[in-house]
């Protein structure tokens, strides 16, 4: 751990951002320890990046209150920029010039931090040093983005969404990255859409939607509180009209739902739920289309919050 | 971590990226440099002051009178005369390759047809005229004697190169910062640049480092081959010359910089990029003189940035004119470089 603002890096008071009509942010709270690796999870839409980015000091709240590592944006706060790490969604770097270039021009902005060629070399771009951003995949421009924002050594680092839009490799790449820089004892806040992310990455989660936090927790609290550690699927064949109302009575069912046809059931243990539920299945005539059953997950956390799933939109 | 140079300031840096995004864009190198020098010696060539032209005049109709006309102006060698018949004679004169038609009538009479508009039908019809009366036994009362004079400075390339100068000044400055600006906010580039520490000053300042140094090349190249290949005089003071070439060239950069102040988008930019550089291009006097125009809209193209510089190119360039004589001309320059600079300032989004 680094330095110690009363061990937070970042506090965030009924933070609220109005947009015209739209409330992006309303009345959030967060709590960020040094060292931590928090995590704002969440649909597209939800205030994520409005939240994240009135913590980076590129937005301002209407409401509400924010301290960063001790600090609040509005006085000094070039200072305060030398002691954060940015990744911003959708960051292009010009095209033309190349990995190393751009490395540099972004460490020419703080006073120290460590040479260009060993962030390079960190982010495992050594090979592409010499070759124009505009030949980088996705994967690689994403790695660049975070070489830029590890230049000025931070104690505070914010990502929004950085694998967005990569392959499961790529992704994955990224997150050994991310869990090294950890291991550095950095503060992290990321958002994400992706609970896996979530889930491997960050030691604390909040589940965020309409601009308010729904669940907060460690990723194994979050699946904790849901009761059940399986979630069962299964969607019916043919017209036969089916009375749901027996499901909840099965034993070990904690929840059912329906949505578009498919229902959902959290279950506590797999073993006896099954037979219960074929049986009742058999009782009333309906036949299988579909079955599937998985661990809890985040992703389940949730649906049984909000009723939807987080890549709908 | 190492001892800083001095290559590691963020003002080189951002100057650096600057040279490097111009020269790594082929097309953008052949509007600024190669552009300009291709036009002038296209045009330079178009216009080069050759031998005088010669006249065609058509002479229609039948009959011994034509060959008579015909035979009358072969003695003025500045006259081609060649016979046709009515409709070809008609058709030619439509389209411009006679510039009057000579009609024999009956009695001796000789009717001219011609549009009085086009210079060259007039004067044609003044050598006709001449051509048929001496041959007709006219004397002249007053002896007259020709000196040629062909004076450098006094050529159409001459009066060209200041002009495509100011233009090009005027479309790098503004290209160049407009483009770059309105790119890189697209890009959300600005707004990563200014999450970092990062001094917003810097960033503005690295276009103003970096077009001072591109603009050496770019007035040395085009004045150097007018110079050397049409023999444009310089004829007023370098220093002063290359003064007003800076002070254009930031009044540009200001306005591009204004331009760019708030388009989200390329489309939006380039759109507001011809709004401001279409009247300059068509009013301030690049092709041919700005005093063309009528003269309640003259208060209005004086007062066009580009129409300030180029004259005072111009003056410096092929009237020597001094400091003194400059002023009003370097005063608007600054006007609009100032007036533009603030005004972006306050306009200017990040994000």
């Amino acid at each position: 751990m680094r330095t110690n603002h009363q061990g937070i890096a970042l506090q965030v008071r009924k933070l609220r951002k109005v947009y015209h009509d739209v409330v992006a942010v309303d009345g959030l709270d967060l709590e960020i320890y040094a060292g931590e690796c928090f995590g704002l999870l969440g649909p597209n839409g939800a205030g994520k990046t409005t939240t994240i980015e009135i913590c980076e000091g590129l937005n301002t709240p209407d409401d509400g209150d924010v301290v960063v590592l001790g600090r609040r944006w509005g006085s000094d706060d070039r200072a305060l920029r030398e002691l954060l790490g940015i990744s911003l969604q959708e960051t292009q770097f010009s095209e033309k010039l190349t990995v190393a270039e751009t490395v540099q021009l972004f460490r020419s902005f703080y006073a120290s931090g460590p040479r260009p060629e060993d962030v390079i070399a960190m982010v495992q771009l050594q090979d592409k040093a010499a070759s124009r951003v505009g030949q980088l995949s996705g994967g690689q421009k994403q790695r660049l983005a975070l070489a830029c924002a590890l230049v000025g050594d931070p104690e505070l680092l914010f990502l929004d969404e950085p694998t967005t839009g990569l392959d499961p490799q790529s992704r994955r790449q990224l997150w050994e990255l991310i869990e090294a820089f950890k291991a550095d004892g950095r503060s992290i806040l990321l958002t994400t859409h992706y609970m896996e992310e979530a889930e491997r990455l960050c030691d604390r989660v909040a589940i965020v939607d309409h601009g308010k936090i729904i669940a907060l927790g460690t990723p194994r609290e979050l699946v904790a509180g849901l009761r059940a550690e399986h979630v069962l699927e299964f969607a019916l064949a043919g017209p036969q009209a089916f009375d749901e109302h027996p499901l909840r009575g099965i034993e070990g069912v904690c929840a059912a739902d329906r949505r578009d046809g498919t229902y959902r059931l959290q279950v506590e243990e797999l073993h006896r739920t099954m037979p219960a539920l074929l049986q009742e299945l058999r009782r009333q005539g309906a036949q299988l289309a579909e079955l599937r059953t998985h661990s809890a997950t985040l992703e389940d956390v949730f649906v049984s919050l909000t009723g939807r799933h987080l890549r709908d939109e | 971590m190492s001892e800083r140079r001095w290559t590691d300031h963020p003002l080189v840096q951002l100057t650096r990226v600057r040279y490097r995004e111009f020269f790594r864009e082929p097309e953008a190198v052949f509007w600024v440099f190669v552009f300009p020098v291709l036009l002038a010696a296209g045009l330079g060539i178009a216009f080069r002051n050759r031998s005088p032209e010669r006249t065609v005049v058509g002479v229609v109709g039948n009959g011994p009178a034509v060959a008579d006309i015909v035979e009358a102006l072969r003695g003025d060698s500045s006259l081609v005369a060649s016979s046709m018949n009515d409709s070809a004679g008609v058709e030619a004169l439509r389209t411009g390759d006679v510039a009057l038609l000579v009609v024999p009538l009956a009695g001796g009479k000789v009717e001219f047809r011609y549009d009085d508009t086009r210079p060259e039908s007039r004067s044609a019809r003044l050598l006709v005229d001449d051509g048929l009366q001496r041959a007709s036994g006219r004397r002249d009362p007053v002896m007259v004697a020709d000196r040629l004079v062909r004076e450098r400075g006094a050529r159409y390339i001459d009066f060209l190169v200041p002009g495509l100068l100011g233009m090009n000044l005027m479309g790098s400055g503004i290209w160049g910062l407009g483009f770059a600006i309105v790119d890189a906010r697209k890009k959300r580039l600005l707004k990563r640049l200014i999450a970092t520490p990062m001094a917003r000053w810097q960033y503005l300042t690295s276009f103003v480092l970096s077009r001072l140094t591109l603009l050496v090349l770019e007035v040395g190249l085009l004045l150097g081959f007018g110079v050397l290949v049409f023999g444009v005089p310089l004829r007023g003071s370098l220093p002063l010359l290359l003064l007003i070439c800076l002070l254009s060239s930031l009044a540009f950069a200001s306005l591009g910089l204004l331009i760019a102040s708030r388009a989200q988008t390329m489309e939006g930019a380039s759109g507001l990029m011809n709004l401001v550089m279409l009247p300059m291009w068509i009013f301030s006097g690049v092709f041919f003189s700005a005093a063309r125009f009528p003269e309640p809209i003259q208060p209005l193209i004086q007062a066009l940035p580009l129409t300030a510089v180029i004259d005072a190119l111009r003056a410096n360039i092929l009237r020597g004119a001094g400091w003194h004589s400059l002023t009003g001309e370097l005063a608007i320059i600054v006007v609009w470089m100032v007036g533009s600079f603030v005004l972006a300032l306050k306009l200017f989004r990040w994000r």
